[in-house]
């Protein structure tokens, strides 16, 4: 029977059907859900890992241990675990070894728009992208039959379309994949020059092989439709070009965009007058083509930003304009992202806007701490880097600038790349306040458990990495634990550490709104003691509204977390 | 033809469980069906869009703009701003709920006047207070399922049909509440 699938379950079910055993990951939108799903299956080992690349290496560990396995992640995260990625193409693999990696076109969920395509290239690796969730069933078990075939680790590229849309997927039953034997095999697995070396050639070798099985792969494939126009394309952007100009046109749809078929390319751009290259982001395609010779139009008539869609592909091709729309004819407010009712970090933004500190930040929920009206955060980079970051304007602006400035981290964030640099500020007498925001979960993902939370993927209970311990073990002396939503002994605590004449860490305790363990209850009412003053619209809560009548709590969007009653100065908030 | 389904709403008024609803249930029909979600930090209380497509083969899981057969607007503000996605003819299924987006609770902007009035001079509008229906029924997170129940009623899929997704696809407990949601906006 054929079931709705979401593009990244169908990849977790391609993962189950090939006889996969190991998957280590770390959560990413639009990936996460591919990881979840394999919790599904109890034939299959599978973890969150702190960071990317310490769950690449797990997979690797286990493909050299001779079982199938797999490491997900966002397109982000692939620049964490780039290095391991890069050496183990030289090593190739054992049990077959499958990266998925998912990318965000018109950043949904994510701070750059990166094309992933470009590592294929630079490591060496095959990469397939499939353009609906039955392909993603179909290539990730095709991965690793050429995984094993090829020696080689192969890349399943994604995007946020294939990843979170559901379509339908015929289930199969799960192969019975035996490990592979292990055997030492130094001059293969110890990457060191003179090895190394060695396995350069054989890298080259496997990627002209490859190149030959492009040419002839059912991976790839050509509908001829027109002797005019040719269009070559891959993922979810063929999905848009068949939708948009439908047997107009004829296919070259590329299921393997790396490495790419010559003699393919070339044969079909021969067969039309045309050839459009139709791909999201960067012109990967489009360039090589024009490499081989071959005359395409591509990024002249299509964008580098965001996302395609039909409507734009019709009228790039054919001129033809989008359906008859109507339009509001008022202006219609934007509705960006907030921090939901009763969120820890609107505390913690709060006081910092209140005390003026510029404030290095992170990815997660309390990136949100940019937006108005805390606007508080003053920078967002990559995972981990608010704490180095912090340390590099330190050292740059001295001492007086480090006195008004903080780093905010979340638990998370600070196991998977904050602690490195929080080890450089103790190592290089950095003097820098640390504020990891502990809301106990991963947030932003979707509640993922981490090192933290005391529990494993699968809900097992286990060790809990102890914050402050692990602060005061890298030579913090100065570890405070408060909690946020006590405003006033909060704001003393980041007042006095960042004054401290030695780094700190302060480690703000309060659990995620959403947490099944939270139970606010009822919900707050402004009593006729309010003056009016607005005092509690500075935290941006979006239960919170001024109206003509004054301040008003929207008792459906308020979950009675009572942050607003401690910042009242006239106690005119109760809890109704 | 494919029939193209928006349902648009505000991160976290449970526009997921409504799309998979209507998902599910137009499988058991026998059609090709592609849903398309957004998850991650939109889901943060910021506008969020579901397409629902379904019909003898479908290529693309998003509907472009003059393209949407039906619009279940979960939100007022999201209803208007989903407006260029329907087409001519097309049908808006509308809450009355009414959620102030930040830049106008901070001042910087604000909420329309009578968006109803203006949509109903514009298309065909079917408005509702689902949030009321959703007490009614017993749960005010049903508001979701009441939607889907006045939709229901503008496809050719029966009745029973609906009810048989429901019950696989909501926990247990909820159930009657849910059924009773459904059937409250069906029979609106």
């Amino acid at each position: 029977m054929k079931k709705l699938m979401l593009g990244n379950q169908a990849v977790a079910r391609g993962a189950y059907e090939a006889g996969v055993t190991v998957v280590s990951s770390y959560p990413g939108t639009p990936s996460t859900e591919i990881t979840e799903n394999i919790v599904k299956y109890d034939e299959i080992y599978v973890e969150w890992a702190p960071n990317e690349k310490v769950a690449a290496e797990v997979a690797i560990g286990a493909s050299i241990a001779g079982a199938r396995s797999m490491s997900c992640m966002k397109h982000v995260g692939m620049n964490v675990m780039a290095d391991p990625m890069f050496t183990v193409s030289y090593i190739g693999t054992n049990g077959g070894l499958v990266f998925c990696v998912a990318d965000d076109p018109g950043m949904h969920s994510s701070q750059n728009e990166q094309d992933s395509r470009h590592y294929a290239r630079a490591a060496k690796l095959t990469m397939l992208e499939p353009s609906d969730s039955r392909e993603c069933k179909e290539f990730t078990k095709k991965a690793y039959e050429i995984s094993e075939k090829y020696d080689i680790p192969v890349i399943v590229r994604l995007s946020t379309r294939v990843s979170h849309s559901q379509g339908l997927v015929e289930e199969c039953e799960r192969e019975n994949v035996e490990l592979k034997p292990y055997e030492k095999n130094i001059a293969k697995n110890v990457m060191m020059p003179a090895n190394a070396k060695k396995r350069h050639v054989d890298v080259e070798d496997r990627n002209n092989a490859l190149k030959e099985f492009a040419e002839n792969t059912s991976l790839n494939q050509v509908e001829i439709n027109s002797e005019e126009i040719g269009v070559i394309t891959s993922g979810i952007s063929y999905m848009y070009a068949k939708e948009a100009l439908g047997d107009r046109v004829s296919y070259l749809k590329l299921g393997m965009v790396y490495p790419l078929p010559d003699k393919l390319l070339k044969d079909f751009a021969k067969k039309h007058k045309k050839v459009y290259v139709i791909e999201e982001l960067d012109p990967i395609f489009e360039e090589y083509c024009k490499s081989l010779g071959i005359e395409v139009i591509g990024k002249e008539k299509f964008t580098m930003l965001g996302e395609y869609t039909p409507s734009m592909i019709k009228k790039a091709v054919f001129d033809e304009d989008e359906a008859e729309s109507v339009n509001a004819d008022f202006d219609i407010p934007v509705r960006p992202p907030v921090m939901c009712a009763g969120c820890p970090h609107r505390a913690t933004f709060y006081v910092l806007k209140k005390l003026g500190l510029t404030v290095s930040g992170d990815i997660g929920c309390y990136t949100l701490g940019a937006v108005a009206p805390l606007a508080s955060v003053d920078t967002t980079i990559c995972m981990g880097a608010s704490v180095s970051a912090a340390h590099g304007m330190a050292k740059a602006r001295g001492e007086e600038f480090n006195k008004k400035l903080v780093a905010v981290v979340g638990d998370s964030t600070f196991i998977h790349s904050g602690i490195t640099g929080l080890i450089d500020i103790v190592y290089n007498k950095g003097n820098n306040t640390v504020i990891i925001l502990d809301n106990s979960i991963t947030g932003m993902t979707g509640h993922q458990d981490n090192p933290t939370t005391g529990f494993t993927i699968r809900k097992q209970p286990t060790k809990q990495v102890d914050l402050e311990l692990l602060a005061k073990a890298v030579g913090i002396d100065r570890v405070v634990i408060a909690d946020p939503f006590d405003v006033k002994n909060f704001e003393k605590v980041v007042k006095a550490e960042v004054e401290a004449e030695e780094p700190s860490v302060i480690i703000a305790q309060r659990p995620c709104a959403l947490l099944k363990t939270v139970n606010y209850t009822g919900h707050c009412e402004i009593s006729d003691k309010c003056k009016n003053c607005k005092m509690c619209m500075k935290l941006g809560c979006p239960a919170i509204t001024a109206t003509q009548d004054g301040v008003k709590i929207d008792p459906n969007q308020c979950n009675g977390c009572g942050l607003c009653i401690n910042v009242c100065p006239f106690g005119a908030i109760n809890k109704a | 033809m494919t029939k193209n389904i928006m349902i648009v709403g505000v991160g976290g008024q449970g526009t997921l469980l409504a799309s998979r609803i209507l998902g599910n249930t137009v499988i058991n029909e026998g059609y090709d069906v592609k849903v398309s979600e957004v998850h991650g930090m939109s889901q943060r209380g910021g506008s969020v869009v579901t397409y629902v497509k379904y019909g003898k083969k479908v290529y693309s899981p998003i509907v472009d703009k003059g393209e949407a057969d039906i619009i279940l607007a979960f939100e007022m503000l999201e209803a208007s701003r989903a407006l260029p996605f329907l087409k001519k003819g097309g049908i808006m299924i509308a809450n009355t709920q009414q959620i102030d987006p930040m830049p106008v609770i901070t001042g910087a902007a604000k909420y329309p006047e009578d968006i109803e009035g203006k949509l109903k001079e514009k298309v065909n509008l079917i408005s509702l207070d689902a949030s009321e229906l959703a007490l009614k029924a017993g749960n005010i997170k049903a508001v979701n399922v009441v939607l889907i129940g006045v939709m229901a009623k503008s496809t050719d899929i029966p009745y029973e049909k609906w009810v048989e997704t429901i019950k696989t696809t909501v926990p247990e407990k909820f159930l009657e509440i849910n059924l009773k949601a459904f059937d409250l906006g069906y029979n609106l």
